[in-house]
């Protein structure tokens, strides 16, 4: 099973009480999680990555368990190897496209320095075509060039999935297109298990192998959808 | 007018000082309270700020009673390790931090609130251990907030006057600061040397204020 997960969590916000019960098992390589905005996709995302923390639950990615409440086992967001690629893309605002590629590279409490090139990072960088930015802070960069740092930043330290919440909402609708492909054949290319959270259905039609639908904080019906009955 | 110049180099030090140990303190306060979710959160910011409300002769009464040689503090200190505070220039280091930190964590908790959470986040996916994300994300990028906090902590440091008499006293060339001196001479009729501490004292603050001005984050960092 590549992606086993079941998580449970009480928010409380001003007031108001949201319940969240996920459940889903798949082993498809290239898996989206699909629902309205409110429905807890990214609160879902946040607590396999490890930045939030469920009331109680279970979490195994390819076959490593990165949580189980049941035994007490909590890895770490550092030790669980997951490239992450957030909304808006999280991008440092204060280093450029090279260092934050660098970011992971280096860890001590220094910055890379803008200078210091890196076998890796300059292969990223290429395969990426961002040879010609990447002197180039976040906020110089167009859309695509950002998603394309923020991918190649959570790629370089070898992860062993790849999360993405809404990768393609921010951009506009050609090169929503031309990126998917992208990303599509990226994922081929790396045989990298892939969990990509999204409202818009094409994101579904193009790009998933399986489908969990989430609406107000439950995966519906409790089960897998599959491709073919999304698709009219 | 000699005894002016002894006078500023004193106020330079404490002031500096202070401003040193606000660095760690209030930035240290200011990210818990930003970061960190825990009962009671906004009481203690009040209490935090007490100081910056309170008339200075009232905290440096707490001081006493509390770094006092029959205080709490201060009778541990003489028995441990024979270090008495009071009426010593480290005493007027400890009225001034007192006195100036609410305007150092203030400034701090404002800037690192502005920190979006999920660069942290990003940082941690990424495999960068806790210190290391507040040393390379948070900190840089609160950091202009933080500076425009520790030059005014300093300017009000360099004025400290209610607090620092009550703890130290005024003992020329010791615990004299120039705002002591000030009154010091205006009390023994010294028109000459108060008026040479005035036009000091001013252009200090002033040069402090301009380069705290320019600091003040219009921006914090250019964001994307």
């Amino acid at each position: 099973m590549i992606w086993d997960v079941d998580l449970q969590r009480v928010l409380l916000h001003e007031g108001s009480r949201f319940e969240l019960g996920v459940r889903f098992a798949s082993d498809a390589p290239r898996l989206v999680l699909y629902g309205p905005s409110g429905a807890g996709k990214t609160q879902t995302l946040k607590m396999i990555a490890g930045v939030a923390r469920p009331d109680r639950g279970r979490i195994a990615v390819a076959g490593r368990t990165l949580l189980d409440s049941s035994t007490g086992i909590r890895l770490s967001p550092q030790d669980r190897r997951l490239a992450c690629v957030f909304q808006d893309y999280a991008l440092f605002p204060h280093l450029s496209v090279r260092q934050n590629i660098m970011f992971a590279r280096r860890s001590g409490w220094l910055n890379p320095s803008p200078q210091v090139h890196d076998a890796q990072v300059d292969r990223w960088i290429a395969a990426f075509h961002l040879e010609s930015v990447a002197g180039h802070f976040p906020h110089q960069l167009s859309g695509g060039q950002r998603q394309r740092t923020a991918l190649a930043r959570a790629l370089v330290n070898e992860p062993t999935a790849l999360l993405l919440d809404e990768p393609f909402a921010a951009l506009d609708k050609v090169l929503r297109q031309r990126l998917r492909d992208e990303l599509k054949d990226l994922q081929a290319q790396l045989r990298l298990p892939m969990l990509l959270i999204t409202h818009d259905d094409d994101d579904v039609r193009l790009l998933a192998d399986q489908v969990v639908y989430l609406r107000a904080g439950k995966v519906v019906d409790g089960a897998v959808v599959e491709e073919e009955t999304l698709v009219e | 007018m000699e005894g002016a110049w002894v006078a500023l180099a004193l106020t330079l030090k404490v002031a500096l000082w202070a401003t040193a140990l606000n660095l760690v303190l209030g930035v240290g306060v200011g990210y818990a309270m930003a970061r960190w979710r825990f009962a009671g959160r906004e009481v203690l910011d009040a209490v935090f700020t007490l100081p910056m409300v309170m008339p200075p002769t009232v905290l440096g009464y707490y001081l006493l009673v509390l770094i006092g040689s029959q205080g709490p503090v201060g009778a541990w200190l003489l028995q441990h390790f024979g270090i008495r505070l009071i009426f010593t220039w480290q005493g007027a280091v400890i009225a001034a931090t007192v006195v100036s930190f609410p305007l150092v964590f203030k400034g701090a908790r404002a800037a690192f609130e502005t920190v979006d959470a999920q660069l942290e986040d990003a940082a941690r996916t990424l495999g960068i251990h806790e210190i290391a994300v507040f040393f390379r994300i948070s900190l840089p990028l609160a950091w202009r907030g933080i500076l425009a906090g520790l030059l005014l902590s300093f300017a009000r440091a360099l004025g400290e006057f209610g607090a620092t008499l009550m703890v130290a006293g005024s003992i020329p060339g010791r615990t004299q600061t120039l705002s002591i001196a000030v009154y010091e001479a205006v009390q023994a009729g010294q028109d000459d040397v108060a008026n040479f501490l005035v036009v000091l004292t001013s252009i200090t603050c002033i040069a402090v204020l301009l380069a705290a001005g320019r600091l003040v984050p219009g921006r914090v960092a250019p964001r994307d």
